[in-house]
């Protein structure tokens, strides 16, 4: 049995996708005081993931339904889902909603939503399929963002000015400057809440100002919204920049995901609202939206949007979610605040107004390669190369440990 | 200050296209909106029982519920899916004892169902794939298949297969074409129950294209969406994958569980790529995560866990295993009924080709006014190409159709 050579005896090892490799290294790892403070998910003080009480409540109904089945969904997605998400994210009394020029692509995650937005725009936007326009993402930015666009056929992916690691804050001098200087039609992904990595978001008058100068050169607005109602408590409160955005007039992308706020991770929900000038442009918009959407999964899976949809539409049910997520972002916030007393009653060198400053998910330490390095193999903590931290991988056990660990880090290691 | 208030007036969309309603999903949107109490639904390939209700299967009930009081947690799965789903695929497929999954030299990921997967392999093609940018589809073939490889970054060809004069395999055709695509091309197959066609070569016939694409050195994509669908046994079905393997063909696989499972929304897929040595598949693998992150970072978890439960509890597996041979028998008798009520209407058409076609998918033969009188005045819904799917036909409403059918055709 001659096996002819291999066509893809060529094809390169490829380096893993560095937050799962950390978690990778953590779960190898034997040490009984390692911590994970990689990949973004959701932890109890039990440090367990939870499964909201809610999504349980929901997920028995759904069960228990027999007049539901498996058939397809609809290309675009559900459309109680669809509708719902949007509401979500634009507000109950949003007046582009009821303009009718509001529309929602189910999609599979936040990566999807940004995915299939990527995709149109490259067909469609700032002429037909012109892969120069370019495309700017924070610095830093969440790794898959580079990745989705590149991928999706632009050829000029550049960063925009965001983290000041100097003053560990918003460079907000270096970002109105680099969207005053962008080229007209430029994209720009920006982070609705809790920028991931840094968590460090705009005030409302510094959106103001973003806004004012990306509509004056005509500059393209994508949000990445994965953390609404996960980053302050509030879902009115999280979607402040985006609303603010719609009521100026923008047609705008929003990449909405449900997976942290509704810790749906695992079932791939999310949506992609399209914001568009009347329902003429939506509907031609959304149509081919089913084009591409046919050529990369036909259509989204059912079990997480039936889920969401079924929370979001029934009031008893949404403001239970709406606790369940106060839960979350609550535990977070405590979970800020000690981190930050410990350190300071440490004596820890350099200031730590950043870690209660920041918000969401993620904390932007400040700790250099160097540093990170050390903590994870003299302490095992594991925490990526950029410094950041999952806040969800602290509790009460295991904070101490943390905090001692970030101090010797930066008393010994320069 | 007018100027950009009369810019911002204007969409950024004013040039985009309307796009053209989907060929195959367009057809059920005409059908819901059609008041027509005798109406069939005869476009998607979603499978109906004599009821013409959905058919959930009840070893995916069971299942259901067993992974319901487990309790599980909904951490992101891999980028390359649930394992224990992928393993199962994979044995599925190419059968337990394959000799591929016991040296460890192929990878499997789990996909978002067929179109998922045929997608990351097109997307794998087209980056890593050193031959010819060409896929050569069967003519006809499934209508996304074009659209899916095109927005991959591939090109389309096609070689003979439907012989429209017989209702069946243009045999000679088939080789005749592939005779001459140039070497290294990818060459798509359909494993089982040829979609749109029904039409699936013989055994013997098989042997011969595997021998012709062997000394064309082509590159072998199967695209097996109906395993178990066809002639309601796993094996059978699978046997020119199988058999292709032995034979030394390093292929591409795309598996669906949408219809064999009736798991149709939850979007249940692998894509299987079988390498030279393991060294290869790491590699393989380690790319095929790179495109797929971002796409959708890592694929859902429900689906994918019903399908594993059911592949590997031994009881739910006998389960399946005979209600898709129900649903398999339930179409070959809806077959057989069909050309018994055309014959009764007075037919004097062959219509053989109903009964000697297998799976979802009848080609009726039909030419588009046929089919378009056959819609306007029955309130029948097909695809242009004459393409039935027989899931839709119930003993209840196959009189009807075939009645519709002899009064266009006769």
């Amino acid at each position: 049995l001659a096996l002819s050579m291999s066509i893809f005896s060529d094809v390169p090892q490829a380096p893993p996708v560095a937050v799962f490799k950390l978690t990778a290294d953590f779960r190898e790892d034997s040490h009984p005081q390692k911590v994970n403070l990689g990949v973004g998910a959701y932890r109890t003080d039990d440090c367990l993931p939870w499964v909201l009480p809610v999504v349980k409540k929901v997920e028995r109904l759904i069960v228990e339904d027999d007049s539901l089945n498996h058939e397809y969904l609809p290309i675009l997605g559900l459309p109680e889902f669809r509708s719902a998400s949007s509401k979500v994210a634009l507000g109950d009394d949003s007046a582009a909603i009821q303009e009718n020029r509001v529309g929602g692509v189910q999609a599979l995650g936040g990566t999807g939503a940004l995915r299939i937005g990527a995709e149109f725009l490259r067909r469609w936007y700032n002429g037909v399929n012109n892969t120069a326009t370019p495309v700017y993402v924070s610095a830093p930015t969440w790794e898959n963002h580079n990745s989705v666009f590149a991928d999706a056929g632009f050829k000029d992916i550049r960063p925009y000015h965001y983290w000041d690691a100097a003053k560990r804050g918003l460079d907000i001098t270096g970002l109105l400057d680099d969207l005053e200087t962008a080229p007209e039609r430029s994209i720009f992904v920006l982070h609705a809440c809790a920028h991931n990595p840094t968590g460090t978001d705009p005030n409302q008058e510094e959106w103001k100002k973003i806004a004012e100068i990306m509509k004056r050169r005509n500059l393209f607005v994508f949000f990445d919204s994965a953390y609404q109602g996960f980053a302050s408590g509030s879902l009115d409160k999280d979607a402040w920049a985006i609303r603010y955005f719609v009521s100026e007039g923008f047609e705008l992308f929003v990449a909405q995901s449900f997976s942290k706020n509704f810790g749906l991770y695992n079932e791939r929900v999310g949506n992609l609202t399209v914001v568009a000038h009347d329902n003429e442009n939506l509907t031609r918009i959304l149509s081919q939206m089913e084009k591409i959407v046919r050529t990369t999964w036909s259509n989204p899976p059912s079990q997480g949007a039936r889920i969401v949809s079924k929370t979001l539409n029934c009031p008893e049910l949404f403001a239970e979610w709406k606790g369940n997520v106060k839960t979350m972002a609550d535990r977070v916030l405590l979970m800020r605040d000690q981190l930050k007393a410990k350190l300071q009653g440490l004596g820890t060198p350099g200031t730590w107004d950043h870690i209660t400053q920041q918000i969401g998910m993620f904390s932007f330490t400040g700790l250099n390669p160097k540093q990170v390095e050390f903590m994870i193999k003299e302490r095992h903590v594991y925490l990526m190369a950029s410094g950041r931290i999952n806040m969800c991988g602290l509790t009460s056990k295991n904070i101490d440990y943390v905090a001692q660990s970030i101090h010797e880090a930066v008393t010994k290691v320069q | 200050v007018n100027l950009i208030c009369s810019l911002l007036l204007l969409s950024w969309w004013g040039g985009v296209q309307m796009g053209p309603p989907d060929p195959i999903l367009g057809v059920s949107e005409a059908f819901k909106k059609d008041s027509n109490p005798k109406k069939m639904n005869l476009g998607v390939g979603a499978y109906r029982d004599d009821q013409g209700k959905p058919f959930v299967l009840s070893c995916v009930r069971k299942a259901e519920a067993i992974i319901s009081a487990k309790q599980l947690d909904k951490e992101y799965l891999g980028i390359g899916g649930l394992a224990e789903f992928t393993k199962c695929c994979a044995q599925l497929a190419l059968g337990n004892d394959n000799e591929v999954l016991k040296s460890g030299r192929s990878i499997t990921v789990q996909t978002i169902s067929g179109t998922g997967s045929l997608r990351i392999g097109g997307n794998f093609l087209s980056r890593f794939h050193a031959g010819p940018r060409d896929v050569y589809l069967p003519k006809p073939s499934w209508g996304n298949h074009t659209p899916i490889f095109r927005d991959a970054g591939m090109q389309l060809k096609a070689y003979r297969y439907y012989d429209p004069s017989t209702c069946g395999f243009d045999f000679k055709g088939a080789l005749d074409d592939i005779s001459k695509i140039p070497e290294q091309s990818v060459i798509m197959l359909h494993a089982c129950a040829h979609n749109p066609t029904g039409v699936d070569p013989r055994p013997e016939q098989w042997k011969e294209i595997s021998d012709l694409v062997k000394k064309r050195n082509l590159l072998v994509f199967f695209d097996m969406a109906y395993q178990g669908f066809a002639s309601g046994d796993i094996d059978r079905d699978a046997w020119a994958v199988r058999y292709f393997i032995e034979q030394g063909h390093n292929i591409l696989l795309s598996q669906s569980f949408a219809k064999n499972m009736g798991l149709y929304g939850e979007r249940v897929g692998g894509f299987t790529v079988v390498c030279g040595d393991v060294d290869e598949a790491k590699r393989v693998e380690s790319q095929l995560k790179i495109l797929i992150r971002p796409i959708y970072s890592n694929p859902p978890m429900n689906g994918a866990r019903i399908a594993s439960t059911i592949l590997s509890t031994p009881d739910l597996r006998s389960l399946w295993l005979e209600e898709v041979h129900g649903m398999a028998n339930r179409i070959i008798k809806m077959r057989e009924q069909l050309v018994a009520g055309l014959q009764k209407e007075g037919s004097t058409h062959n219509w053989q080709h109903v009964i000697d076609q297998i799976g979802m998918f009848c080609f009726t033969g039909l030419k588009p006014d046929q089919v378009e009188r056959l819609t306007k005045e029955f309130s029948v819904y097909m695809t242009k190409d004459g393409r039935i799917s027989m899931a839709g036909v119930t003993s209840g409403n196959v009189g009807y159709l075939a009645h519709g059918i002899h009064a266009v055709t006769k």
